[in-house]
């Protein structure tokens, strides 16, 4: 059986500083952050022959990020999976340099919060289509927060999880961001009271549970193992990669508690040849603190229906049994905007692995578990990264 | 005036909205595989046929997961917040995306027995919630 394990590297990593408000356009902050992980890299712009980025601002954007800071690719696309769209490009990068394709490639996303396409205009939810048909007369709130609190209300009818073991994910997090300069909450650590304290949005989320958009964005490059061998920085080897997608409504999710995580998870497991034992650090996607729960749940870090009682018993910080985002996570840090959000996840793991963490540096990591979520626990990918 | 989303019946779902402004709760369904068909589609997900008919179901069903919505996140529903956003499990099998109406919102919990309620918003549109079944 072929497989990606060891075919591709990650050998540069940038993440711009979170902001509420900026004069920069998405396109100039997506060029921005590209060129600080082409430095990172320690690469020449001319030595990058494939360009992977986000839908941006259109149809047509890896063109013209392309064009707007003269890359000339051999092999381009844009990863439309949402909030998995970061893990989804490392994998299609590796596969495209396995494929001989090409060698080195550079994965962007970043966006300014006040160009991020209005709901309305998204396919999926557009006038005339199902959702704008059959969900929107009936007033779901604010795109997605309905769909997380319908998957969190049935977790706790299931199996009796609570909001403080929801809240416990959000205060660990807070943790990790605190020793995070660049967190949008640096220096403001919270409590499990603070969090069932702070406004319900939509039962049982309470405003602490989401994420807070923002204007940022991160890239990284990935090369050959040949060239891995010879980068500036220490190598993060791709070891695994899984993708696995059930719906796009959660309204016709096959199930509201076993999500696509767990396809996703168990593909990159067997091709890494390792156990969730194994890992020393995850970061799995965070939108909500729902969703930390439940990824970890089918990633295999706990039983299904035990998720609750996991994270209220183990410390999720860079100092605990099982560091979960280090950096704070997009709940902390907050969620770049342009599918920026999930790209943070693939840099942190990066940063802890090659030992770039600074003050939340997790002690001598060898192997990561990352994941991404796109929609509402629609289409999930995750990863094993590893040294 | 009914400021809040209406549905655009197209040529696919029209039979859907005629069957409830006439309050009755109709689902397409497969002729080949009896796959009830929700939303509607011009081919069944499960087989793919095209071959579908429109049928008239129960109407009961069950609250599969719900939501209070504290905060409006689509214009219109400012004044009526806090209400119920749900997924119903009809008794047939299905499950469709609707609001939960006639209780308190802290009332309403997941496997609660339900019953269709056609709520005629305007001269043209009916709108399918649901409404628990008194005992």
């Amino acid at each position: 059986m072929s497989s990606l394990k060891g075919k591709a590297a990650i050998v540069g990593i940038a993440d711009l500083k979170p902001t509420k408000s900026t004069e920069e356009t998405s396109l100039e902050l997506t060029v921005k952050v590209a060129k600080m992980a082409i430095q990172d890299a320690g690469l020449d712009k001319g030595e990058i022959d494939g360009l992977l980025t986000n839908p941006g601002a259109g149809t047509f954007w890896s063109s013209v990020v392309g064009e707007y800071m003269h890359i000339y690719p051999n092999y381009s696309d844009v990863v439309d999976i949402g909030g998995a769209s970061a893990c989804g490009m490392v994998w299609r990068a590796a596969a495209a340099i396995e494929a001989g394709l090409c060698h080195t490639v550079l994965c962007v996303a970043a966006g300014n919060l006040r160009e991020t396409r209005p709901e309305g205009t998204l396919v999926s939810q557009g006038w005339g289509s199902m959702r704008a048909e059959f969900e929107n007369p009936y007033g779901p709130m604010g795109g997605v927060n309905s769909g997380y609190a319908l998957l969190a209300q049935r977790h706790m009818y299931e199996y009796g999880t609570t909001s403080e073991q929801l809240a416990k994910i959000a205060v660990d997090q807070r943790t990790n961001a605190c020793a995070n300069p660049d967190a949008m909450f640096y220096g403001k650590p919270i409590t499990i009271a603070d969090v069932l304290n702070s406004p319900l949005i939509s039962d049982p989320l309470h405003m602490l549970d989401i994420v807070m958009p923002c204007s940022g964005g991160s890239a990284f490059i990935i090369t050959s193992a040949k060239r891995a061998k010879k980068a500036a920085q220490p190598q993060v080897w791709l070891l695994g990669a899984g993708e696995y997608r059930t719906h796009d409504s959660i309204v016709y999710a096959p199930s509201l508690t076993t999500t696509p995580a767990k396809g996703s998870a168990e593909m990159a497991f067997r091709m890494a040849q390792v156990t969730p034992e194994q890992i020393d650090l995850v970061e799995p996607y965070d939108c909500y603190t729902i969703i930390v729960l439940v990824t970890l749940e089918d990633a295999g870090f706990c039983k299904k229906g035990q998720g609750g009682k996991f994270v209220e018993e183990t410390d999720l910080t860079y100092k605990g049994q099982l560091p979960c985002n280090t950096h704070g996570g997009q709940l902390s840090v907050g969620q770049a905007g342009g599918l920026g959000g999930g790209m943070s996840h693939v840099t942190e793991a990066c940063r802890q692995l090659m030992g770039r963490g600074g003050a939340r540096q997790v002690a001598n990591p060898k192997l990561a578990f990352v994941n991404g979520n796109g929609g509402v626990m629609s289409e999930h990918c995750s990863l094993i990264l590893g040294v | 005036m009914y400021t809040k989303p209406l549905p655009t019946p197209s040529r696919t779902s029209a039979e859907f909205w005629k069957a409830a402004k006439r309050h009755e709760l109709c689902l397409q369904r497969c002729r080949d595989c009896r796959y009830y068909i929700v939303y509607p589609r011009s081919f069944c997900p499960q087989c793919l046929s095209s071959n579908s008919r429109w049928e008239k179901v129960s109407g009961r069903g069950t609250v599969y997961s719900y939501t209070i919505v504290r905060r409006a996140g689509i214009p219109g529903f400012e004044k009526d917040v806090p209400y119920v956003f749900a997924i119903v499990e009809l008794d047939e099998g299905p499950r469709m995306a609707t609001n939960i109406v006639g209780i308190e919102p802290e009332r309403v919990a997941i496997g609660m027995k339900v019953e269709v309620f056609f709520d005629d918003v305007t001269p043209e549109i009916t709108l399918v919630k649901f409404k628990p079944i008194r005992s």
